[in-house]
């Protein structure tokens, strides 16, 4: 039987591996953290159509069967090609042998403290939107002293589109989470004031447009134009923003009880420390290159060696589980030739 | 003709880019490569210590340079005290100090430190 080794059990690693399976190939299901699922695991409801993130994540999680070997807490400590194999030693000692690798590392969100200037980690109430999804799970979208937000903004781009931080790429997926968050503050809080904050909102793919235009309807969130330059506590220990207002064109200053920091995705680093052990390419922006940006998006330059879901790029859920299928359709391929 | 019967000729208000004149901006560009960075943002204006007193607006003069539209910034280019704020908060790494250098160059504007001796000299004997 053909075996393959996915790094990674975030979605795009489950996804491959349970389409791999059903054509009856072995599959090691290597997981860093003590559960598969990934960055999914942490939220509510997704975009577009506020769906159970944790109903979608069991459904996919559904799709493998037991050819797959899910192996948990646990990460590759060392890989080698070796004729047409690829010889693996796992951090529990163990050593597998497989015809082809998937790289399915996925991202890391950024970390907000290094945009010390937006108080992250230094100021109560400054939270990201990784953190707010957690809140909105729990149903308790408080401040820190036990309070419902009055007022509450976002800021888009948070080490995105930030040649500061080494992030020139945008993350795509921001835009649109922050639209939908802050009409899900709305509906939690009908009476609470709602801004948002961005340079460009890229509404681009199917219903987000229309989330937008609920947004600034029937929910009442205000959108502004301009980028955050600081934040800042006042004596009540409230938060005092600055931005410039760019369609009025003139500065504002706005306090808020709650700042939320929409981080953006960076590749994951422990996914690019093995990605140069095996040579793959990394664009400027160190996502990993496939062969090409089009058709051959899944292929590193080493045969039977491919790539799957966000180590190539930020890409929403039904990006990442189509790139997902797109790969276990080529490293099956490439199996069967 | 039409002033016999009162009325007044007003000047469009339009950007005219068919007339317009870029060489300020072409010649910013090339002494600031960064200068062509900008994203419009407003990071800069949003902490600008002049713009929160007056109607200086970085954001804004930048693209009136790259629009052709100058001489309106004659007067307001000298408002900017070279504190560097600005630089700090932008994401694209423009070097908005150097373009607020070259543009008061380029309209032959007096830059912060020569407006601040020249005031301090006539009145001021110590060196500073």
């Amino acid at each position: 039987m053909k075996s393959v080794v996915i790094v990674g059990a975030g979605i795009a690693g489950i996804e491959a591996a349970a389409k791999l399976t059903k054509s009856g190939v072995k599959v090691f299901l290597v997981e860093k953290e003590k559960e598969i699922g990934g960055h999914l695991r942490q939220w509510d409801r997704l975009f577009p159509t506020q769906e159970n993130a944790q109903k979608v994540l069991e459904d996919i999680i559904d799709g493998l069967d037991n050819r797959a070997e899910v192996l948990k807490n646990v990460t590759v400590q060392h890989v080698e090609k070796k004729g047409d194999k690829f010889e693996i030693t796992l951090t529990n000692n163990r050593s597998l042998t497989t015809d082809a690798v998937l790289m399915a590392t996925g991202f890391d969100t950024f970390n907000a403290r290094r945009k010390e200037e937006y108080g992250y980690g230094i100021y109560d109430n400054v939270i990201t939107s990784t953190e707010l999804e957690e809140m909105f799970k729990t149903e308790r979208v408080l401040c820190t002293n036990g309070k419902a937000p009055e007022r509450v903004a976002f800021v888009h781009c948070v080490g995105s589109r930030d040649a500061k931080v080494g992030n020139r790429y945008c993350s795509k997926v921001c835009c649109v989470t922050a639209v939908k968050q802050a009409s899900e503050v709305k509906q939690l809080y009908p009476e609470a004031e709602v801004y948002n904050f961005y340079m460009d909102l890229r509404m681009f793919d199917r219903k987000f447009e229309d989330m937008y235009h609920e947004a600034q309807t029937s929910c009442g969130v205000q959108f502004v134009r301009g980028r955050l330059s600081e934040a800042a506590e006042t004596k009540d220990g409230r938060l005092q923003i600055k931005a410039e207002d760019t369609l009025l064109g003139k500065p504002l200053k706005l306090t808020v009880d709650m700042l939320v920091l929409m981080t953006g995705m960076e590749p994951c680093s422990s996914g690019v420390a093995l990605a140069k052990k095996l040579k793959i390419e990394q664009g400027s922006d160190r996502f990993f290159n496939g062969q090409n940006a089009y058709n051959l998006r899944n292929f590193t330059s080493t045969q039977g060696l491919f790539l799957a879901g966000t180590c190539t790029g930020p890409k929403t859920i039904p990006e990442t589980l189509a790139d997902a299928r797109a790969a276990a359709a080529e490293v099956l391929s490439y199996l069967t030739k | 003709m039409s002033s016999k019967f009162g009325y007044t000729k007003l000047d469009s208000g339009t950007v005219n880019l068919d007339n317009a004149n870029f060489d300020v901006a072409k010649k910013v560009a090339q002494q600031e490569r960064s200068f062509t960075y900008c994203i419009a943002c407003g990071s800069c204006t949003a902490t600008c210590s002049a713009g929160n007193f007056t109607e200086y607006n970085l954001r804004k003069i930048q693209l009136m340079v790259r629009r052709g539209e100058v001489e309106p910034l004659r007067e307001t280019i000298t408002r900017c005290m070279l504190c560097g704020k600005c630089q700090m908060v932008c994401p694209k790494g423009v070097s908005t100090r150097n373009v607020v250098l070259q543009i008061s160059k380029l309209l032959k504007q007096p830059v912060a430190k020569e407006q601040l001796t020249d005031k301090l000299h006539p009145t001021d004997d110590r060196k500073i």
